[in-house]
């Protein structure tokens, strides 16, 4: 035994070994980033071994890549392939939930990395596919980052590098030669880029966006975080704005808490229809609101504030036309689709109505006649109901949506607005029962509302949840729990598409109702 | 034509004796067969090597100047078939394939050429994808090593090792008349690092110089009684001369002390990843100078016992860190040890994981628990009792989603499977079986189309059992390179001979897309080495398959769908193909992109299609995503009080593929989206016309605008 007996420390000149790791989502550029860092410690005298996992991973999945690198002196420093957890100092994530996902992997630690996160989301599908809201939370991952990193850099580093015409990789760059975690100039890293040869102009430019981004601390809210809007000016004929701002002038008399969801669907009803429509709007409210009291915080008038409005401003072809035939959506597009300059823009839009929805613009009993017999019905997806792509520049395709998008004198007529306004009904009265007995019940129920959205057959699916959901509740409307219930129910009936979930929860139900 | 050019790395190849190679790993084992006198390489792409098939393939002037040949062969089979060139004929021959996957296609021609033996170095590079990232079932390569009798070299994972692998590997096969596996893991492959280049050689005997003299020997076929007289051959010749080559030519490898009471053996590729957790204990100084013995076995099989015992020599106790199971060299190891009586301690994988990546964290606690088993006093102070207190992070493991691989951007598969998901709509669940390539990333979230994969090229055979139909007819998916790889005989005359009644769809995107785009029989390429152009359709029809259907455009969902539901229900016996051919957009993209902004900047009409949605028509309900998982469909959570979910959004990453729009129209989702067609460089005529009609609809907006309110944003 000729090994002496001595406390080990590790090799000091290991602290010279610099470890950096790249958490990025395939197609983000991460194997460029890669080159310019091994690049850059190569060219200031240091040796650099870099890794990566390419193949399928690329294809839009989570990808690692991992730079080593130490001073080149004395011999060949013996790189790892890998990182190890505990064992990375600069880690840098092209995307939050990848900051997240290089957190739980133990990349990140707080006696020594840095970590350089994007705040912006690129959504996994499983985030995307659920019916309600599957977005993960970046909070959590925010505020894992800050306890989790010695330092901590984000800043939505791809809307950076967008804004340069470049791609998130060259901003990330600056970021990293911002950090100092590199103990090399801001010039070192420039060349970088310059020697990489390919758009170089703008990359240079999102690393200088970058780089002053990640020094100037900003830590920019997670992309999909909705801002507070001011409320738009309303303009139109005088005599129209006279109502409308008797109108609005009912809506300041309504508790703040009421007004506050009652302006915005003011505001939507009347743009959907008129504003004696409006003026039915507010009526519905104030019927709520007499059997609401402060005490709830007014949660009942409230949310049914947002709910009646979404109910009355249901989803016809005439609301679709209207809104596809407005200037301000031409302008939006052309602004997105950086059409100036003489360029020309081609606009197609896909519809595919069916007979239900053809019919359903019938006058009401007329239009229950035909929905009542199979052959009309057929006729009419014969004759109509196939798909249309309807060339919105042209004035063919544009007049005759816009005559469509005219039609809200007619809308009142129709056997849809005949339907909606029965299941409005219905659904206020189911939702007022339960209020003398159970206000919270009646809360959820005006809740369920969210259910129903969506054209045609997911249409029909979101109101057969919604229809379930009731049954459901009406199971337990005894219960002193059946809020509780009915809020589980709504959110379970938004997790999958086919209901899954909501059966499970309706099969405990029935369990003990 | 690859996914990416490959010209400068050729240029890399050029270089010669006193010049420095900086680069991937698989590179430099290219550049590597050509300084040891290569006769011929071939192979079949896959990562981590498809680099080493890219280059070659775009490196054809340098290797006909050295005499060279190359050839892209149709799988692995045919890439291990191709080595009997050094059976008779003292040419050095390598091919390349994915391990173990490529292995298993290849070890009928890998096992008779074992069985014959070789006279020429024989080189089969294995690119081992087992770890994070791998695509594949995770098995070893060691297996079939053994029992064919092929050597396995395993060399430590710098350029440098690697090279020198190759060198030896030829030397080693042409010393032992075997053929020999250079294994090299996936991050192996695409490490980097420098290495000192030598010049090329042109091989002492061409492929062209031998085909001109013929040889054969009845000796070497694979017949009774030859083959017997092989099996003995392997064992009393073969075997000891390789024994004897790899240690006068000191294969393997032994760092650190010379004495000490504990030990580690460990696989090449393992080095570098032992010598970090011996860097972290303390135990080993950045250069890699140890404290602890360590026996790198450049060489996993055969293992050469006398140089084991050396090394075991005055230890009490050692480590054998093998990655992968079963452990394979721990057995043999522990048979020499127990057959020698001795007394040495042999740890292996009762300490470290049986299955799995040794990764950084498993190496570090591996060592440190054998440490504190058989020399703690060699362990740091704090390891041996940690007191240190560490902030607790937030748990992120339900909050963070995970992110497989999924088709990309604009890929045209994507509406195969929408319109496959559309049609069980309809139909009811099927019995699906897929294959190998992008195509399997269907089997996942959102379509959820596809309940396993037997092998490339292997999707309708998988679905044999059912070949008979029954109520519902079986699909299976199949790719153009699975179909040319295996599919055509394995799958496609597998179905007609037996009169299958089943459906197969096959996913023709031009290229074998997942390796990296290499073209292929169908390519729609020029290819000046290669014969392309080669549809799909003609082949089915010469295996007398009739039923075929050809859908041109895979983003019409529609059509595709109509195909679908034809096929699964006309009364017509036997199998229905449906060939669906659209570009991979990866590809596409890579082409045109240039070509498109050139154009634009010269002045000439283009014109760039991309999707939008109106997101005030969007109600939130995610239909269309669970038809897409396109990356640049995303949500976008409104600034609306009234909206509780987000709406669908499209980035500017997206490339107009349509699947959008068509997906809307097909399963009748919703009139949200829309294509936007930017126009640039528009003739005269054409602007002026739209000149006209937009002074026509600004004066039809003026007028809605001015007879009712407007609320600004109105959108």
């Amino acid at each position: 035994m000729n090994i002496p007996l001595t406390v080990k420390t590790p090799d000091v000149r290991l602290q010279g070994i610099i470890k950096v790791a790249i958490l990025a989502v395939g197609g983000q550029g991460g194997g460029v980033l890669t080159n310019w860092i091994e690049d850059l410690a190569r060219r200031n005298g240091y040796a650099a071994q870099a890794t990566s996992v390419a193949g399928v991973a690329q294809r839009t999945g989570a990808t690692v890549y991992y730079i080593e690198m130490a001073p080149a002196e004395g011999g060949t420093p013996i790189f790892s392939l890998m990182p190890a957890g505990g064992d990375v100092d600069v880690m840098i994530a092209a995307e939050m939930m990848e900051a997240g996902r290089s957190i739980m992997r133990g990349f990140v630690t707080p006696d020594r990395t840095t970590l350089i996160a994007s705040t912006h989301r690129s959504l996994a599908v499983s985030e995307k596919m659920v019916p309600g809201n599957g977005i993960a939370s970046a909070d959590e991952v925010m505020a894992a980052g800050e306890i989790a990193a010695r330092r901590f850099i984000a800043a939505n580093f791809d809307a950076v590098a967008v804004g340069q015409g470049s791609v998130i990789s060259a901003s990330l760059f600056g970021a990293l030669a911002a950090s100092g975690a590199l103990p090399f100039p801001r010039s070192a890293f420039e060349d970088a880029i310059k020697a990489g040869g390919k758009g170089v102009e703008a990359s240079l430019r999102a690393f200088a966006a970058g780089f002053d981004t990640a020094l100037n601390g900003v830590t920019g809210a997670p992309a999909t975080a909705p801002q507070a809007g001011a409320s738009p000016k309303v303009t139109g004929p005088a005599r129209l704005v006279a109502e409308w701002d008797r109108l609005v002038a009912r809506v300041a008399a309504l508790p703040a808490p009421v007004a506050e969801m009652a302006r915005p669907g003011l505001e939507k009803v009347v743009d959907f229809q008129d504003l004696a429509y409006g003026a039915e709007y507010l009526d519905r409210l104030d019927t709520i609101l007499a059997q609401d009291k402060a005490g709830n915080g007014w949660a009942l008038s409230r949310e049914a504030a947002k709910y009646i409005a979404n109910a009355m401003a249901y989803d016809d072809i005439i609301r679709v036309a209207d809104r596809k035939t407005r200037a301000a959506r031409l302008a939006r597009i052309k602004g997105e689709m950086g059409v100036k300059d003489g360029k020309l823009l081609h606009l197609t839009e896909y519809f595919h109505p069916r007979a239900e929805e053809l019919s359903s613009l019938f006058p009401a009993a007329m239009g229950a006649r035909w929905q009542a017999d199979p052959a009309r019905m057929a006729r009419l997806d014969r004759w109509f109901g196939k798909g249309r792509r309807l060339r919105t520049d042209t004035l063919r395709a544009y007049v005759m949506l816009y005559v469509l998008g005219g039609l809200k004198g007619w809308r009142r007529k129709t056997l849809r607005h005949a339907q909606e306004m029965a299941h409005l009904a219905r659904w206020l009265d189911t939702a007022m029962g339960y209020r003398a007995a159970n206000y919270d019940l009646a809360v959820e129920v005006i809740r369920a509302r969210r259910l129903i959205k969506g054209y045609s057959d997911t249409h029909a699916r979101g109101l057969t949840k919604f229809d379930r959901v009731l049954e459901g509740t009406a199971l337990v409307a005894a219960r002193s729990d059946a809020a509780d219930w009915s809020r589980r129910l709504r959110e379970a009936a938004l997790l999958d598409e086919k209901g899954t979930a909501l059966d499970g929860a309706l099969a405990t139900i029935r369990s003990f109702a | 034509m690859a996914e990416r050019s490959f010209k400068a790395e050729v240029q890399d190849l050029r270089k010669g004796a006193g010049d420095t190679f900086t680069g991937e790993g698989i590179l430099a084992i290219t550049k590597a067969l050509l300084e040891n006198g290569v006769g011929y390489v071939g192979g079949y792409q896959g990562a981590p090597i498809s680099h080493l098939m890219d280059v070659l393939a775009d490196a054809q002037d340098l290797l006909g100047e050295l005499g060279v040949q190359f050839e892209a062969n149709a799988n692995e089979a045919a890439a291990a078939a191709m080595l009997a060139a050094s059976v008779h004929y003292p040419i050095r021959g390598a091919v390349t394939f994915k391990g173990p996957v490529g292995v298993n296609v290849a070890s009928d021609a890998l096992a008779n050429l074992a069985s014959s033996g070789v006279s020429g170095g024989a080189l089969i590079i294995v690119g081992e994808d087992y770890g994070e990232g791998s695509s594949i079932m995770q098995e070893r390569t060691h297996a079939f090593a053994m029992k064919s009798q092929l050597w396995l070299l395993d060399p430590r994972p710098n350029l440098t090792s690697i090279v020198k692998a190759v060198g030896d590997g030829f030397e080693l096969s042409e010393a032992s008349n075997t053929p020999v596996i250079l294994t090299v893991r996936i991050r192996a492959c695409h490490v980097s690092g420098t290495f000192a280049t030598r010049d090329n050689r042109r091989p002492a005997l061409t492929v062209a110089e031998a085909v001109a003299r013929p040889q054969s020997d009845f000796k070497r076929v694979v017949l009774p009684p030859m083959s017997f007289a092989h099996e003995h051959e392997k064992i009393n010749a073969r075997w000891p001369k390789a024994e004897r080559f790899i240690r006068e030519k000191g294969l393997n490898e032994v760092f650190g002390p010379a004495q000490a009471k504990v030990g580690l053996v460990l696989q090449g590729g393992m080095y570098n990843g032992v010598i970090r957790a011996l860097q972290r204990l303390g135990l080993a100084d950045i250069f890699g100078n140890t404290e602890v013995p360590l026996y790198v076995l450049n060489v996993t099989y055969p293992l050469v016992p006398a140089e084991f015992f050396e090394f075991c020599e005055g230890k009490d106790s050692i480590l054998v860190i093998e990655e992968g199971q079963p452990e394979f060299i721990e057995q043999a190891l522990a048979t020499h040890l127990y057959r020698a009586g001795s007394k040495v301690r042999l740890h292996g994988k009762d300490i470290l994981p049986m299955a799995g990546e040794y990764t950084g964290q498993v190496m570090l606690d591996s060592i440190t628990a054998f440490l504190k088993q058989a020399a703690p006093e060699m362990l740091p102070a704090q390891v041996r009792a940690p007191n240190q207190e560490r902030p607790k992070i937030p748990d992120l493991s339900k909050t963070v989603p995970i992110r497989p691989p999924g088709f990309c951007t604009g890929c045209p598969e994507r509406p195969i499977f929408a319109a496959l998901k559309l049609v069980q709509e309809e139909l009811g669940q099927h019995q699906i079986a897929a294959d190998i390539g992008c195509h399997l990333f269907g089997s996942l979230p959102p379509f959820e189309v596809g309940g396993q994969t037997m092998g490339y090229g292997l999707g309708p055979a998988a679905n044999g059992a059912f070949d008979a139909g029954g109520d519902k007819r079986a699909i299976s998916i199949i790719g153009d390179g699975g179909f040319w790889h295996n599919g055509l005989s394995s799958s496609f005359t597998n179905m007609a001979f037996n009169k299958s009644d089943g459906v197969a769809v096959i996913v023709d995107n031009y290229y074998s897309a997942a390796t990296g785009g290499q073209d292929i029989m169908s390519s729609r390429a020029d290819n000046d080495t290669k014969s392309t152009k080669n549809p799909i359709s003609k082949a089915l029809k010469g295996v007398g398959i009739t039923w075929v259907r050809e859908v041109p455009r895979t983003y019409d969902v529609t059509r595709m769908r109509d195909v679908l539901r034809e096929a699964l229900t006309t009364p017509e016996k036997g199998p229905k193909v449906i060939v669906a051919s659209s570009e991979c957009m990866l590809n596409k993209q890579r082409r045109e992109k240039p070509l498109a902004q050139k154009a634009i900047k010269e002045g000439r009409r283009v014109e760039t299609p991309r999707f939008g949605v109106d997101e005030d028509i969007c109600t939130g309900d995610h239909a269309c995503m669970r038809l897409s998982g396109c990356p640049s469909l995303g949500l976008k959570v409104l600034d609306d009080p009234l909206r509780d979910d987000p709406v669908a959004s499209i980035d500017q990453s997206c490339v107009g593929c349509g699947n959008c729009g068509e997906v809307a129209d097909a399963a009748i989702l919703c009139p949200s989206f829309y294509e936007a067609r930017v126009v640039h460089n528009p003739s005269p005529l054409e602007s002026r016309v739209a000149g006209w009609r937009d002074a026509v609809i600004n004066w039809l907006h003026g007028r809605r605008a001015a007879r009712r309110l407007n609320f600004g944003d109105a959108a």
